[in-house]
């Protein structure tokens, strides 16, 4: 199963069993995980779907592109070592990931 | 800490379509679908009903022209909601239905009457309902093969079409137009993109930038026209169009001819309710038209200047993403009885072939720019100034810059326009 833990600033938990293949922004989207915003869709011009990703789970996923490293200087609040675009987050059969949403997004 | 698993959360079923009252959301769009859920986000207790004219759950649109034209992101991709989400949140959606009719009443409540024979009871209204792409008006305009790009049937369509074709006139040379020839090109195509304008994109961007997408586009294979005049499209002498003659003479091949020569925005139903009309549907800075009760949100309202300082009583219709979300977000509010002005600063992207471009601001009425190029990384950002402040930019795979300008502007600062000019300076230092 491919799951997605969303932890909010509240330190609040919603887990989302997600389809392979989607990106993590559109898993949160799509069943109402109000924290990511994504104004944009996914197509990488808002920056309004940052994460912060659990440091155990980095290593599982693909390194950023320079679009999303550039991007990532304009969140709302400001970036950390951990802090991804989630619509650049791709999902794999069986991923369990855990990420925590910032307080705000715009 | 608190766990829930989703979707596994029940709701309790929402009522059927055309019993419940409550808000009548007219416009599944990006504006109707933001203004539904924001109100749930802010604890709003009548019954939504958001209705659409299409057959298809509410999805987003910026994809049709790209990665969904292109088959790089499937239907379910561009969907806003999962079905487990409107249901728990008892917003009932109705899909397929347009409305032809309305009978309101002083208090705001009414009937919508749907085409499809179904009323639909309603305590409040919302329009929401975009606007409709402008028809091209030429001699054989109406042939097959003469396609819009505004919903997602007209993608469909275009992609239906995609593989018998090998050659492609684009009408108008705007963020639709240009979108599309990028995608139809990507996809092998020849394409031809017919601007009737003195230069590209001439309504949203300024000269520098239209020079700079004038010059890569033609660098990466489209053929570009300036200032051409279609004389007619030519008939296949079987209903479908094989070709467009340009008044200057020239013939061009084409199987499929892609109109995007602006909208219209949709204030008939507006109209029908005796709400003041210019330009779209006015609205106050609370998204309330001039009945004091109905709300109209997105493409279709024309409101007043959203941004920090603009004059008082300037009004504009904004096109985009954005606007459509942050304005229902501020509709929202005055539906919960709270009043919220509208303010904001607008944003546009606009992603052609390898450049994405992104804009802050509004560049209406600048007095001088500062460009900052990095040919070498494909960088290219100009700057808009009136009266020493920088009021816009444009931005292309420069999102440092896009966001720095965003920033100042939102916290109503400035950037020194002399220093700017250095690309090497990162805009955010200059924040001031």
């Amino acid at each position: 199963m491919t799951t997605v833990h969303f932890t909010d600033a509240a330190g609040a938990t919603t887990t989302i069993n997600a389809n392979a293949g989607d990106s993590v922004m559109e898993t949160a989207v799509r069943n109402g995980v109000t924290a990511i915003v994504a104004e944009c869709g996914g197509s990488l011009s808002c920056a309004t779907c940052h994460v912060f990703v659990a440091e155990a789970d980095l290593p599982s996923l693909e390194p950023m592109g320079e679009m999303e490293d550039e991007m990532l200087y304009g969140t709302a609040e400001d970036r950390a070592d951990n802090s991804r675009l989630s619509c650049q987050i791709r999902l794999a059969e069986g991923q369990e990931l855990h990420v925590t949403t910032p307080e705000t997004q715009v | 800490m608190e766990t829930l698993i989703v979707p596994s959360l029940a709701g309790a079923e929402a009522p059927t379509a055309g019993t419940a009252t409550g808000l009548l959301i007219i416009g599944a769009s990006q504006s109707g679908v933001q203004l539904a859920i924001s109100l749930r986000a802010l604890g709003y207790t009548e019954h939504i009903t958001l209705l659409g004219d299409e057959d298809h759950r509410p999805y987003q649109r910026p994809a049709l022209s790209k990665e969904f034209l292109q088959d790089k992101v499937g239907s379910e991709s561009l969907i806003f909601r999962t079905n487990e989400y409107w249901i728990e949140h008892h917003i009932t959606l109705v899909k397929g239905e347009r409305i032809a009719s309305l009978d309101s009443n002083p208090d705001g409540s009414g009937f919508a009457h749907g085409t499809s024979g179904t009323d639909y009871p309603y305590t409040r209204l919302a329009l929401t309902v975009g606007a409709r792409p402008r028809l091209l008006e030429a001699p054989g305009a109406g042939l097959d093969g003469v396609v819009y790009l505004r919903n997602a049937d007209d993608a469909l369509r275009l992609k239906e079409l995609a593989p018998t074709t090998t050659d492609v006139v684009v009408v108008g040379g705007g963020f639709i137009g240009l979108e599309a020839a990028s995608s139809l090109a990507s996809m092998g195509k020849r394409v031809t993109v017919l601007e009737y304008g003195p230069r590209l994109v001439g309504r949203a961007v300024g000269e520098e930038t239209s020079e700079y997408f004038l010059t890569e586009h033609r660098k990466r294979g489209l053929d570009i026209r300036i200032g051409a005049r279609i004389e007619e499209i030519i008939d296949d002498g079987h209903g479908a169009l094989c070709g467009v003659k340009l008044e200057d003479g020239d013939v061009l091949k084409a199987q499929i001819v892609l109109v995007g020569i602006g909208v219209i925005p949709n204030t008939e139903l507006g109209e029908a309710l005796g709400l003041e009309v210019n330009n779209g549907i006015l609205v106050d800075s609370g998204a309330v038209a001039s009945d004091g009760t109905t709300i109209v949100v997105g493409d279709v309202a024309n409101m007043p200047n959203p941004v920090p300082g603009a004059p008082t009583g300037e009004r504009i219709r904004l096109e985009s993403v954005n606007n459509a979300i942050e304005h229902a977000k501020v509709a929202a509010y005055s539906l919960m009885g709270r009043s919220e002005e509208y303010a904001g600063i607008p944003w546009f992207w606009s992603n052609q072939a390898d450049m994405k471009l992104q804009i802050a601001g509004l560049s209406t009425g600048f007095d001088s720019t500062v460009l900052r190029r990095d040919p070498e990384r494909g960088k290219f950002t100009v700057l808009y100034y009136r009266s020493g402040r920088i009021i816009a930019a444009d931005a292309v795979n420069a999102p440092l810059d896009f966001m720095a300008v965003k920033q100042a502007l939102a916290a109503g600062r400035s950037i020194d326009s002399v220093a700017a000019a250095d690309p090497a300076t990162m805009l955010k230092t200059l924040i001031a």
